[in-house]
């Protein structure tokens, strides 16, 4: 007899309960099978009503993140063989209103996310006819690392803070954040210090660092949440030590 | 998470679990973070020692004696133990996440966790070797 692994699938349908249950599924293992194979399998041939979000299955678009056995994950990136023989845990993520089964409620991050504008804002647009703006390669590897973020959210649901303090703009936004001010074309780095330097900013982070080691994309939220840090207290000295400093 | 999210109204019946007082006890990794939260205690434990110190020697000889014998008495022993166990956890901890922090660029090129991580390494080993030496003479 084939090999199958089973599957403890959060399940809330919030016209029939009032709290998420779990529903246990049984799946064939095959070894180059991730989660997000065994969850199509099931909503394809089991059960139709599970509900969850996927698009790219290669870790591009951001959209399969919950939680397996208890850890955020990409699940198009998590194989069934490292969680063999089971059982695996899929529950959505952590932190965030479930609004059914393995789905989540984003628009608290992507309001929040456009709070600190995460664009090139620029002082004044040069015209056409001088073309494009010209990076070298030293001025993109810069922001490149940041700039990889995929917008998974993963980095909310390792983040202890988010979880405590609703406010909190989070490790992805101020990642993205200092994407954009270490970007040389941009000029938006004091507009964005202004916000973040504010209630729900920077400061609430206490540097529990779960956000960069669950990054499926290496961005090091945390790295940059911590050198945005001393960025705004070098920002603060100098307006207080030295009026003329931010002038 | 958001009181007010533009389309709460179509989704009225949203889950949100509540957050347990005891969060930072359901996974070790978050254990481990609070435990590196509170070795400031401990920081703060071994500063106060310092300025009673201080203290005992400005107010005499006497002073000082009875000072030294709080410090051999068992409770100051353990705690100091344990205190230094705490403090010895900060500073492996803060060394270790400094790379986070610092973005050294050197060349165009960001300088290695590693080299980040041993230079302050080897300055705690310095500063500490220093700290010994003046003991030795003393």
């Amino acid at each position: 007899m084939a090999e199958t692994v089973q599957l403890e699938v959060t399940r809330y349908r919030p016209e029939q309960e009032s709290e998420p249950t779990a529903q246990t599924y049984e799946v064939p293992y095959r070894k180059d099978w991730v989660v997000l194979d065994a969850l199509n399998y099931i909503k394809d041939q089991q059960d139709g009503s599970l509900s969850f979000r996927w698009s790219c299955r290669m870790g591009v678009c951001g959209s399969c993140g919950m939680m397996v056995n208890g850890e955020p994950k990409l699940t198009c990136a998590a194989f069934l063989s490292d969680y063999f023989p089971g059982p695996v845990r899929v529950e959505p993520l952590q932190f965030f209103p479930v609004i059914r089964d393995l789905v989540v409620d984003i628009s608290d991050f992507l309001g929040k996310l456009k709070r600190v504008k995460p664009w090139i804002v620029r002082e004044e647009e040069q015209p056409l006819e001088q073309g494009e703006y010209k990076q070298t390669p030293a001025q993109l590897d810069l922001y490149k690392q940041h700039s990889m973020c995929i917008n998974c959210m993963l980095c909310y649901s390792a983040c202890p803070i988010y979880a405590l303090e609703p406010g909190f703009v989070g490790p992805a936004t101020i990642a993205l954040a200092q994407r954009y001010n270490l970007d040389s074309r941009d000029f938006g780095a004091q507009e964005r210090l202004d916000i973040l330097s504010g209630k729900g900013g920077i400061w609430e982070c206490t540097f529990v660092g779960e956000c960069t080691k669950v990054c499926p994309k290496h961005v090091d939220p945390a790295g940059a949440i911590q050198q945005y840090k001393i960025k705004g207290a070098l920002n603060w000295f100098k307006s207080v030590l030295l009026p003329w400093g931010t002038k | 998470m958001s009181a007010a999210a533009p389309y709460t109204r179509h989704h009225p019946r949203w889950y949100r679990r509540r957050v347990s007082v005891w969060w930072w006890l359901e996974s070790w990794r978050y254990t481990r973070f609070v435990l590196r939260e509170l070795t400031s205690l401990a920081v703060a434990f071994f500063a106060l020692l310092a300025l009673w110190k201080v203290y005992a020697i400005g107010a005499g000889p006497a002073a000082y004696a009875r000072f030294l014998a709080w410090m051999q008495s068992p409770v100051f022993l353990l705690l100091n133990a344990v205190a230094f166990l705490f403090v010895v956890y900060h500073s492996v901890t803060w060394f270790n996440l400094a790379p986070r922090a610092m973005a050294v660029r050197i060349g165009g090129k960001r300088v290695p966790d590693w080299v980040i991580q041993a230079g302050n390494y080897a300055a705690w080993a310095a500063v500490t070797a220093f700290a010994l030496w003046v003991l030795q003479r003393g």
